[in-house]
């Protein structure tokens, strides 16, 4: 195994081009520029044999992906934030249409205020979408992701499109070392995009029908089966990889020292790298806490959440977004896989790091502390109330 | 003609001018071809599940969305090695390519795609209702340009795609219409001997929309050339080189009065001033264009 010390973007960019997509369309936006930028490189020096669509918005760059991909391409784009939002009514579209296309979100805030940093409202706002919703934790399982997400897209039994958040700046544009594996084992774990059912003259076929309402809501009911029936093939995919790479980052999620712990603390993405460190100091004082990554944000890992979780004292949830007017989205989420499973941990509620606060090991232990103190059901972490306006400093 | 492409027992309403002029040009470019559509008549008319009226591979995907697609079926082709499979086609009415879709028209044509655009031109939203586009003209009543007491309907002249598509370089740009058949099917044929994007505007008279009658599609789409309302021509590489030719030129008036959704513009004080423009827009083809 060779470690090199990588950008985050220049190690995603390297392994896509590793996975070889016929035509790759992109449109680009902060931080996710480094990505597309690495890949046209790869396409101008002749070491990636793409179709290169250079678009005039992201709306056209995931429509230029939706007709590569229904014309038997593989194929890749990514952006992040306000991007991912035009891109939405062409998402909705693509995972309707069964296409396995992979799309990098380089986790970013929305508009307004104008905030380029990470946090992830962009991303959560596909949970509805029929994608597969993968969260990375570091760059390595960024890298490894997209070739998972490539090989769990293109299952036969899957045929559905595959977004990986990785968080912006914090991932994309930070150097660790990391491993990007060879062309040759690439080309073993990954076969060739082979689709059923594709554009082509010799067999014609119409794509993109409507539906009445006595058609309609069977078209949906199969796409939301399909989506959740992927869980079992992430979860292969995920072993598979470890067995090909000897990587493994967990499944749909990944427990870390969740057996024995009365408190589980539960995230996505970069966070939680820096929980499993605050967590290893709290253990070594006898403190018996672990950490649940969730890995798959989309198909939800219900059964794996209530298993890890229903015997616990305490779940206490950070997360980088909310759904304004009502609070906490994943803490609500794995509230209401609990509440039917009969088994109801108290579940305390952390909003943090929206639009790049930063979250440091002390920003944890203070939201634990919190958390063992009172019961939380919905805190702004670090909120600085002395620059609110009169009326909302309490 | 041989084998339609555009399969009989579709939905289309009596008298359909974009179900003739899909018919027309489909059968003159096909049967090796692909064509994403934009949302609209032409795909809810022909595409309801589990029935098509397709003979070649089609795509719906969204409105404004049809070029962008495009863009990626023809790129999928090249770097598959299956650019001898089929010409790529995109297609879409007057909303769908002009208005919401024309930030991915104008990025499809700017790109060089190898694609033939075609706007099937029935000048409103008619899927919706009749609701006014970009490329509805001067005077005429839709369900949001309704005339009334301050209003002699829409107060704007239809955008010019035609000569958008030649500032944006497109190196084969024309304009049809159904009633002229043998006109259209030349321009498609030679469109897809060019290599790059193409675009061809195609009148399509909307029985409905333009309230007359639907025995009247031909004769209308016929009075919108002779009248000079609705100039074909043809422009290669920026210049003009050709013009179907109108022999005997007929006051606007002869269109207008065969169509409901201009009614307002007879027998109402004032009228004379609006009919007066719409004949300046017609006066000017003729004389840009040299139609005459």
């Amino acid at each position: 195994m060779t470690l090199e010390v990588l950008e985050g973007s220049k190690a995603v960019s390297d392994v896509i081009g590793l996975c070889k997509p016929d035509v790759i369309s992109a449109y680009p936006i902060t931080p996710q520029t480094h990505i597309v930028e690495n890949l046209s490189e790869m396409v101008a020096d002749g070491k990636l044999k793409a179709e290169y669509i250079r678009v005039e918005s992201e709306h056209s760059a995931a429509s230029a992906c939706l007709g590569a991909s229904l014309t038997g391409a593989r194929t890749y784009t990514a952006t992040t934030s306000q991007g991912l939002l035009l891109m939405l009514e062409v998402l909705y579209n693509i995972s309707a249409l069964r296409l396995p296309v992979v799309l990098t979100c380089a986790n970013r805030a929305i508009s307004s205020p104008l905030n380029i940093w990470c946090d992830h409202q962009d991303a959560i706002t596909l949970r509805d979408t029929g994608w597969i919703q993968l969260f990375a934790e570091d760059i390595q399982e960024a890298v490894d992701m997209h070739i998972q997400a490539y090989k769990i897209g293109e299952d036969k039994r899957v045929m559905l499109p595959v977004v990986i958040s990785m968080d912006g700046f914090l991932l994309t544009h930070t150097f660790e070392p990391v491993e990007v594996p060879s062309e040759e084992d690439v080309d073993r774990f990954l076969p060739k995009y082979n689709p059923k059912y594709f554009l082509t003259t010799k067999n014609p076929m119409t794509f993109g029908s409507f539906a009445e309402p006595d058609k309609y809501m069977e078209a949906r009911y199969i796409l939301n089966e399909v989506l959740n029936q992927s869980k079992v093939v992430i979860a292969e995919v995920a072993r598979d990889f470890k067995d090909a790479f000897g990587r493994f980052g967990g499944d749909l999620v990944e427990e870390y020292n969740t057996k024995d712990a009365d408190i589980v603390l539960v995230g996505m993405g970069s966070i939680i790298s820096t929980m499993k460190e605050v967590t290893d100091e709290l253990r070594k004082r006898n403190n018996r806490i672990g950490v649940l990554k969730i890995r798959s944000f989309r198909p939800f890992p219900d059964k794996e959440i209530v298993s890890c979780l229903k015997d616990k004292k305490k779940v206490i949830v950070v997360e980088k977004a909310i759904s304004l007017g009502f609070g906490s989205i994943l803490a609500s989420e794995i509230k209401s896989v609990l509440y039917n499973s009969g088994a109801a941990p108290r579940v305390d509620s952390f909003i943090a790091a929206l639009g790049g606060r930063d979250i440091s090991k002390e920003t944890i232990n203070k939201i634990i502390e919190k958390s063992m103190t009172e019961k939380v059901d919905l805190e702004f972490v670090d909120l600085n109330r002395d620059i609110l306006p009169e009326d909302f400093s309490e | 003609m041989s084998d339609n492409i555009l399969a009989s027992g579709h939905t289309a309403c009596a008298g359909c001018g974009e179900a003739l002029g899909i018919k027309l040009i489909l059968n003159a470019a096909g049967p090796n071809i692909i064509v994403a559509n934009a949302t609209g008549c032409s795909e809810i008319f022909s595409s309801r599940y589990p029935e098509s009226a397709w003979g070649i591979p089609w795509v719906h995907s969204l409105f404004e969305n049809t070029a962008a697609v495009a863009s990626g079926i023809e790129a999928a082709l090249k770097v598959l090695g299956r650019e001898s499979e089929a010409n790529v086609i995109a297609q879409g009415g007057d909303g769908g390519m002009a208005d919401i879709g024309f930030g991915a028209l104008s990025g499809m044509f700017e790109r060089g795609h190898n694609i033939l655009a075609i706007t099937l031109d029935n000048e409103a939203y008619m899927n919706t209702g009749v609701q006014r586009s970009g490329l509805t003209p001067l005077g005429a009543r839709t369900t949001t340009s309704p005339p009334g007491e301050l209003s002699w309907g829409n107060i704007t002249p239809k955008k010019d795609m035609p000569q958008i598509a030649v500032a944006h370089g497109v190196s084969y740009v024309a304009t049809a219409t159904v009633a002229y058949f043998k006109d259209l099917e030349k321009k498609i044929k030679k469109a897809l001997t060019i290599k790059g994007p193409k675009y061809i505007q195609v009148l399509v008279p909307c029985p409905l929309g333009w309230q007359h009658d639907p025995s009247l599609t031909i004769r209308v789409s016929k009075l919108a050339v002779e009248t000079c309302i609705y100039p074909l021509i043809e422009i290669e590489n920026g210049k003009l080189t050709n013009v179907v030719k109108v022999t005997s030129k007929k006051p606007v008036e002869e269109y207008l009065k065969l169509q409901g959704r201009y009614k307002h513009l007879f027998g109402r004080e004032g009228a004379n001033e609006h009919l007066a423009k719409i004949q300046a827009i017609a006066d000017e083809n003729a004389k840009r264009y040299g139609l005459v």
